[in-house]
């Protein structure tokens, strides 16, 4: 399988705290991973390290479509397409819906200058199209900190899939939506495999990453414990194993067959 | 993307809104521009005499700048969530850095030395703006403790560099750039006050329709998401300090000018006016939101509570009372508007 991006042997300290050890993690092309693990597991840092916010501890190495990256930074990993919705940290709050969809990608000519008309109308269009929204309460010029959470995940996702994001990392998207919310949110996240892009889905919540997510790698105390393709498992095989987990430090009842 | 489109033409309600929504848009502008009209208004009945002639604006017109040029600037700083209370000492810095460049040539040359002087002038605010934003952003020191800290220090260098002496600056007249800044537009308008204009229409420009300005507000609103974003949020806001600071010796250098004498004490009272005129302008303490409207509308509110006082035969003392009020109540005003929209 071609992979969009690799990570091996990655480990991560601060100071004294180990948050990663000698963790391989890959996702392949057009394929929705999804990341399980308790608080604390590693999740944030291996997304951090993905998204250039974080350097790895040397040793480690980063391969984005077979080729090595030498130093991931953040305006590397997005000029490679690695986008990232965060529940609480996507979105100004303050500005409007043109400024978040176009956020640190402004429309501007080569001196700097916004186009302002061709972003809101830009906005307008995703508005229509992919973010359903059909209110004529919201416009371009709406303020996002008025809209629901599902609407601001939506406006997360849109922008990243409009910017031809080839991966995209959902950090904990369907966290305090309402059901209806979150159907929503799963499906934006089906959209991103219809796109033929690549996404890792990370969530505590397995009743929402197993009916959408290709392969689940399950994160413990800073390493991989484990990682099935969903048809390996079914879903209550799949609880199981998590919640040994979490007793014994292991998912297999006999560690050998792992 | 399977959840595609229902799409719905805007319905005419929307666009019958429009003039409601662009009311409630400007609300803050509005309302601005009513307190200043209620404040004129009130002391002009107060005192007729003194708002009837037209000496009262021509004084608010050449002094308001003083603190307005730096106000201006001032607003991207808070709206980019820092602070900056250095800018008093470094317009004494900047007339500093011009004191001893001038004086190099004062003897052989003093035209040139006023021009040299004047750069130097600009150079040594733009320096001490930049060394700001890198103590701010590098050091990772809080805006409010590090431009105290570098707000004593600018005033300590001016003392040391200057000796505690002033110095006269009519061999400035000699030159084009008396009648260029402080000069008077057909004997009336102050040319400080055109510049106040120009400063405030680039900043505008380029706070609302320039990348620079996009990621000010994107930096003061949500610094984590603006820098996942891509946004590069350190360079923007070092940049807002060295504007600021640039300004700064700007506006020293007007002050100068136009009472012809450097005093080492130079800005020291520009504190209290210059930020009451950001945060009574609508720009929030919290970062974010901010326009460079409300400061200049402010500023002129500002200037002219002093001689309103004055003229309505109250003492002076209630001036830094007021000054203190206004921005306390506008800082509160903004807590309780942002909790209601949380």
């Amino acid at each position: 399988m071609d992979y969009v991006l690799q990570l091996k042997n990655v480990s991560k300290t601060f100071g004294e705290v180990a948050a990663l050890h000698h963790v391989n993690f890959e996702v392949g092309n057009n394929e929705i991973v999804g990341l399980l693990g308790d608080n604390g597991a590693g999740k944030s840092t291996l997304v951090k390290i993905i998204t250039g916010y974080h350097q790895p501890d040397a040793g480690g190495e980063i391969y984005w479509k077979g080729q090595q990256i030498d130093h991931l930074s953040v305006a590397k990993a997005r000029d490679l397409g690695v986008e990232v919705v965060y529940q609480e940290r996507a979105l100004a709050d303050l500005q409007s819906l043109w400024r978040n969809i176009f956020m640190g990608r402004e429309l501007s000519n080569r001196w700097g200058l916004l186009d302002i008309n061709a972003m809101r109308n830009e906005t307008q269009k995703l508005m229509n199209t992919a973010m359903g929204f059909t209110s004529s309460a919201v416009t371009p010029e709406s303020v996002v900190g008025t809209f629901s959470g599902g609407e601001r995940q939506g406006v997360a996702i849109t922008r990243a899939l409009y910017f031809e994001a080839e991966l995209i990392i959902l950090d904990e998207p369907t966290m305090g939506l309402s059901l209806t919310e979150t159907q929503k949110c799963l499906d934006f996240v089906a959209g991103i495999k219809q796109a033929g892009k690549s996404a890792i889905f990370i969530d505590h919540n397995i009743v929402h990453v197993y009916p959408v997510a290709d392969r689940i790698v399950v994160l413990d105390r800073g390493a991989v414990a484990g990682q099935f393709m969903k048809g390996e498992l079914t879903f209550d095989e799949l609880i199981d194993r998590l919640t040994r987990l979490a007793r014994t430090g292991s998912l297999e009842s006999n560690p050998h067959t792992a | 993307m399977n959840s595609v489109a229902e799409t719905r033409p805007l319905s005419p309600t929307a666009q019958r809104g429009g003039l409601a929504k662009l009311l409630r848009k400007y609300a803050l502008q509005i309302a601005l521009i009513f307190v200043a009209l209620l404040i004129w208004a009130f002391f002009f009945w107060r005192s007729p005499r003194t708002f009837g002639a037209y000496d009262i604006y021509n004084s608010l017109m050449s002094t308001t700048p003083f603190f307005a040029l730096m106000a201006i600037p001032l607003t991207l700083v808070v709206i980019a969530k820092e602070i900056d209370l250095s800018f008093g000492s470094v317009m004494a810095w900047g007339m500093a850095a011009f004191d001893v460049v001038f004086l190099l040539f004062s003897q052989t040359n003093p035209q040139l030395g006023v021009y040299l002087g004047f750069i130097a002038c600009l150079l040594a605010g733009l320096f001490a703006g930049w060394l700001n934003g890198i103590i701010v952003v590098k050091l990772g020191i809080p805006s409010l403790v590090a431009t105290i800290g570098t707000q004593f220090f600018w005033r300590g260098v001016v003392m040391v560099v200057t000796n505690g002496q002033g110095l006269g600056m009519t061999p400035v007249r000699e030159t084009i750039l008396y009648p260029l800044l402080v000069g008077r537009i057909g004997g009336v308008i102050p040319m400080q006050f055109i510049w106040t204009i120009i400063f405030a229409i680039v900043t505008w420009f380029f706070l609302n329709h320039h990348k620079f300005g996009a990621h000010v507000y994107l930096t003061g609103d949500n610094v984590d998401s603006a820098r996942l974003m891509g946004v590069d949020v350190e360079r923007t806001k070092i940049l807002t300090f060295a504007i600021v600071g640039v300004a700064a010796a700007f506006a020293g250098f007007v002050v100068s000018e136009e009472v012809l004498f450097l005093w080492p004490t130079l800005g020291e009272g520009a504190l209290l006016n210059t930020l009451a005129s950001v945060f009574l302008g609508g720009t929030s303490v919290f970062g974010g939101t901010g326009t460079i409207f409300g400061t200049f509308v402010a500023a002129f509110i500002i200037a002219i509570i002093n001689p309103g006082i004055v003229a309505a035969g109250w003492m002076a003392y209630w001036t830094e009372l007021i000054y203190g009020l206004i921005i306390v109540v506008s800082v509160a005003l903004q807590a309780v508007l942002r909790r209601r929209l949380g």
